[in-house]
């Protein structure tokens, strides 16, 4: 799959096995999800995932056609091409010596990085940023000697006024049943 | 309100759904449903033999009665046995709801006896599938079921009941509408795409219509029938679209595609417009994409916006119900005439007589399969297995019974024919009703004959016992220079097993007594079997090579050779 990475993102009912039924349609096609972010949407019972795949454009539009298919997903939008704010957090854990120590704080600095634990004999470093800002700052600390590392992945938001995605309906939620007796939807009885 | 078991519940969802029978089989985990069944009398169960079966047969009913097809089983092996039946109703959009039984739910995840990740199995083969953990949310999600599997696109919905949850308690009520966030299917073409492809049906001076499953889904031959007729389009129907369209109608074509008619194919490539309405593009239909049609503009017809430029690039994608669609577009068209073209098509036939039966004193497979047709009456209905005598059937059906014809498409799933030819009979109870089988395919389910004697369904089974497993050996044959290798196999006595199973078996191997071993089974009360013991290397043409496009198709080979001699 050779293209550019896609941000896509959607909003999901957030119902078990839902992740699962996503992840199955990307495999299905071979793409490799370069990362997922999932969390609370500002609606009650949607999640809001973002999701960066590599690939060519008319695959990854045939790929979130297909998402659109598994019913829990209320709407997903490839963002790729509009203006947003993309932001990644990352927590690094760097070994500190007595001596390296205000070598690797002055790069924090730099960066606007923070330290958000102090250790014997490491530090642990909080940034957030674009993914290149956190790649430097990664290549900036590894000669320190890097311990751990834990990204979050992308999310994204569209810039302006406009929600990146928003349920249909106004009230936004999943799922209604309603014993009113009003029959079923016109959605049509296509059989 | 009254509490009721889980169990219960399910009944009554299936009774608020109007569902009138279902396919299953028992075990430890739905054993509360059966429990439950006999307070049900309005809603039929019928045991089949392996639930493959059920899953097949609850697949034909719905092709056949247009409501949603309806099986369970037993949680473990139950509910893997259905998989193959549920991967063939997603493959050719079959609406069918399957409720299987599940390990007590404290069990899950920790290998219970007869435990299967069902759902987690079937993610990629079901339009939706979910795991009731609570007794509260049986009804719920029962009621989505119906609602996803017969709407939009239809597909398989598998619901999964853990045995505690079956025989837990709670007060019914049933959602009489259900509102699905993420689920809103079109199913009204947009005015201006309807008006766009209008306009190019206007411009056109080689127009075809492919006409696909998606007419027979939503009902839609009628709708078809007045575009066609209107503007004077010539017909061709997809596998699955057989049926779609009145066979005898002048303006019909048959099929196009791997086993297609010549004519048809070549017809597609020379077309200025495609009008393709509820089909997908499969590869058998359209061959190497890079070539296909390539002077045709394409309106693409489909309630399934993932379906519109997934495999041909598309000049006016309309979204909808394609029963819809073509009642708005009747109103747009002007009347047509498209003279030149139809005697095109016309010349195109006759100099290439793609499904002339050689003469011979032989029993050939298509003759069997053409009498069949014949003497069968207008009003009958048949299933078929998968192979070579699959596409006879296909290239030989030009009748007029509309949704009548009823075959494993996109997964090609042998040992089809037998369970879904029950399945019809029983959406058809007064109507004949032939299975079309191939040996090796009738050898995958033919357990399921005992319910023809224990039902009393009268399904005529016609087994085109070439033995071999056809397709294959004519594959070998032509790709693999000829090395046969697993394609013959022993066969039991058919006739034997017939009587064994209670109906009547009638072994036919001369061509003089075809016709009339067809009119004594169509007289016969009840079942039955014909052992048609057909020429072994027949093979089925024209045929489009894998990788080739369509203008590539050879054609009867024989054609030039009336002395037809191997
Ligand atoms: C051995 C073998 C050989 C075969 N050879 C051939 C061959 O030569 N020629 C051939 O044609 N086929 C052949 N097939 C069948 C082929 O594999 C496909 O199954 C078939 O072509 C699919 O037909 P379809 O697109 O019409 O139907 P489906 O695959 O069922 O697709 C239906 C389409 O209609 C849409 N739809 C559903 N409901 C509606 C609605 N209400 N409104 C609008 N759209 C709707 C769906 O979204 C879908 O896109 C062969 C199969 C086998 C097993
Ligand atoms: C379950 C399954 N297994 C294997 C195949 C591959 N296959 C396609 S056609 C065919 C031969 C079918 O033989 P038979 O039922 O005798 O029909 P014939 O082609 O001889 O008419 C086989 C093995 C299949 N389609 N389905
Ligand atoms: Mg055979």
């Amino acid at each position: 799959m050779s293209g550019r990475v896609h941000t896509i993102v959607a909003l999901v009912e957030n119902r078990p096995g839902v992740l699962n039924k996503i992840a199955s349609k990307w495999r299905q096609r071979a793409f490799n999800i370069e990362s997922l972010a999932v969390g609370p949407s500002e609606v009650p019972g949607l999640s809001r995932m973002t999701f960066t795949v590599d690939g060519a454009a008319h695959d990854i539009e045939q790929v979130t056609k297909q998402l659109y298919k598994v019913i829990e997903v209320v709407k997903i939008t490839d963002v790729t091409d509009q203006g947003t704010v993309a932001r990644e957090l990352a927590l690094i854990k760097v070994a500190a010596t007595k001596e390296s120590r205000s070598a690797i704080i002055e790069i924090v600095d730099v960066f606007r990085a923070k330290v958000v634990d102090v250790g014997p004999d490491s530090l642990v470093i909080e940034t957030t940023g674009t993914e290149d800002k956190i790649d430097a700052i990664v290549a900036m600390l590894t000669p320190f000697g890097l311990k751990e590392l834990v990204r979050t992945g992308r999310v994204a938001m569209v810039r302006g006024g406009a929600p990146t995605v928003t349920a249909p309906s106004a009230d936004g939620a999943g799922r209604h049943h309603r014993s009113a007796g009003e029959g079923k939807p016109k959605l049509g009885s296509l059989i | 309100m009254t509490r009721m078991k889980g169990a219960d519940i399910i009944m009554e969802c299936l009774r608020k759904e109007g569902v009138e029978i279902i396919f299953g089989y028992p075990g430890g985990a739905n054993l509360p449903m059966y429990d439950a069944l006999h307070k049900y009398p309005d809603i039929r169960h019928v045991l089949v033999r392996h639930e493959q079966a059920a899953a097949h047969a609850a697949d034909a009913y719905a092709r056949v009665s247009g409501k949603a097809g309806v099986c369970w089983s037993t949680s473990g092996p139950g509910a893997t046995n259905l998989v193959t039946g549920i991967a063939n109703a997603w493959m050719d959009s079959v609406p069918l709801v399957c409720i299987t039984g599940q390990v007590v739910s404290w069990l899950l995840g920790r290998d219970g006896f007869q435990e299967a990740d069902i759902t987690g199995i079937t993610i990629p083969i079901t339009k939706h599938n979910t795991i009731v953990l609570d007794v509260e949310d049986i009804a719920p999600a029962i009621a989505e079921a119906f609602h996803i599997a017969t709407t939009g696109r239809p597909g398989p919905v598998l619901v999964d009941i853990p045995r505690d949850v079956q025989q837990a308690t709670c007060e019914f009520d049933y959602p009489e509408k259900v509102e699905l966030a993420g689920y809103q299917p079109t199913v009204v073409g947009h005015p201006q795409q309807v008006k766009k492809a209008a306009q190019l049906i206007a411009e056109s001076e080689r127009p075809l219509i492919l006409a696909g499953h998606g007419v027979v889904i939503a009902r839609a031959a009628e709708a078809l029938r007045e575009v066609a007729e209107k503007a004077q389009i010539p017909v061709i129907t997809t596998l699955l679209g057989i049926g779609g369209f009145p066979g005898s109608h002048e303006l019909y074509q048959g099929m196009p595609g791997m086993h297609g008619m010549y004519w048809n194919n070549i017809a597609i490539q020379e077309a200025d417009l495609v009008i393709a309405a509820g089909m997908r593009f499969d590869d058998r239909v359209t061959g190497a994409l890079k070539d296909f049609a390539p002077n045709a503009r394409i309106v693409h017809i489909d309630v399934d916006p993932a379906e519109i430029g997934k495999n041909v690039k598309t000049m006016v994608p309309i979204v909808g119900d394609v029963k819809n669609v073509l009642q708005q577009l009747a109103t747009q068209i002007a009347p047509g005439r498209h003279d030149a073209w139809r005697q095109r098509l016309a010349d195109l036939r006759r100099d290439h007589p793609s499904i002339a039966i050689p003469e011979t004193d032989r029993l050939l497979p298509q003759y069997v399969i053409k009498k069949i047709y014949e003497l069968s009456g207008p009003k009958a209905y048949y299933a078929t297995g998968v192979g070579q005598h699959q596409m006879w059937a296909a290239q030989f059906f030009w009748g007029d019974n509309p949704y009548s014809f009823v075959t494993s498409g996109g997964l090609g799933t042998m040992g089809f024919e037998v369970p879904a030819a029950i399945g019809v009979q029983f959406a058809r109870p007064l109507d004949t009703v032939w299975a079309i089988c191939g040996d090796g395919g009738f050898q995958m389910t033919m357990e399921e004959l005992a319910l023809c004697t224990e039902y009393e369904l009268p399904v005529k089974f016609a087994i085109i016992n070439n033995n071999y497993l056809g397709m294959v050996r004519q594959w070998q044959d032509k790709f693999y220079a000829g090395n046969k290798q697993s394609v013959r196999m022993f066969q039991p006595d058919f006739v034997k097993l017939a009587e064994a199973m209670g109906i009547t078996g009638m072994r036919v191997s001369d061509k003089a007594q075809v016709a009339s071993s067809i009119e004594a089974a169509l007289r016969h009360p009840g079942a039955v079997l014909l052992d048609f013991q057909v020429e072994d290397v027949e093979d089925c043409y024209p045929m489009m090579p894998p990788g080739v496009s369509l203008s590539d198709t050879i054609d009867q080979p024989r054609i030039e050779q009336p002395d037809y001699a191997r």
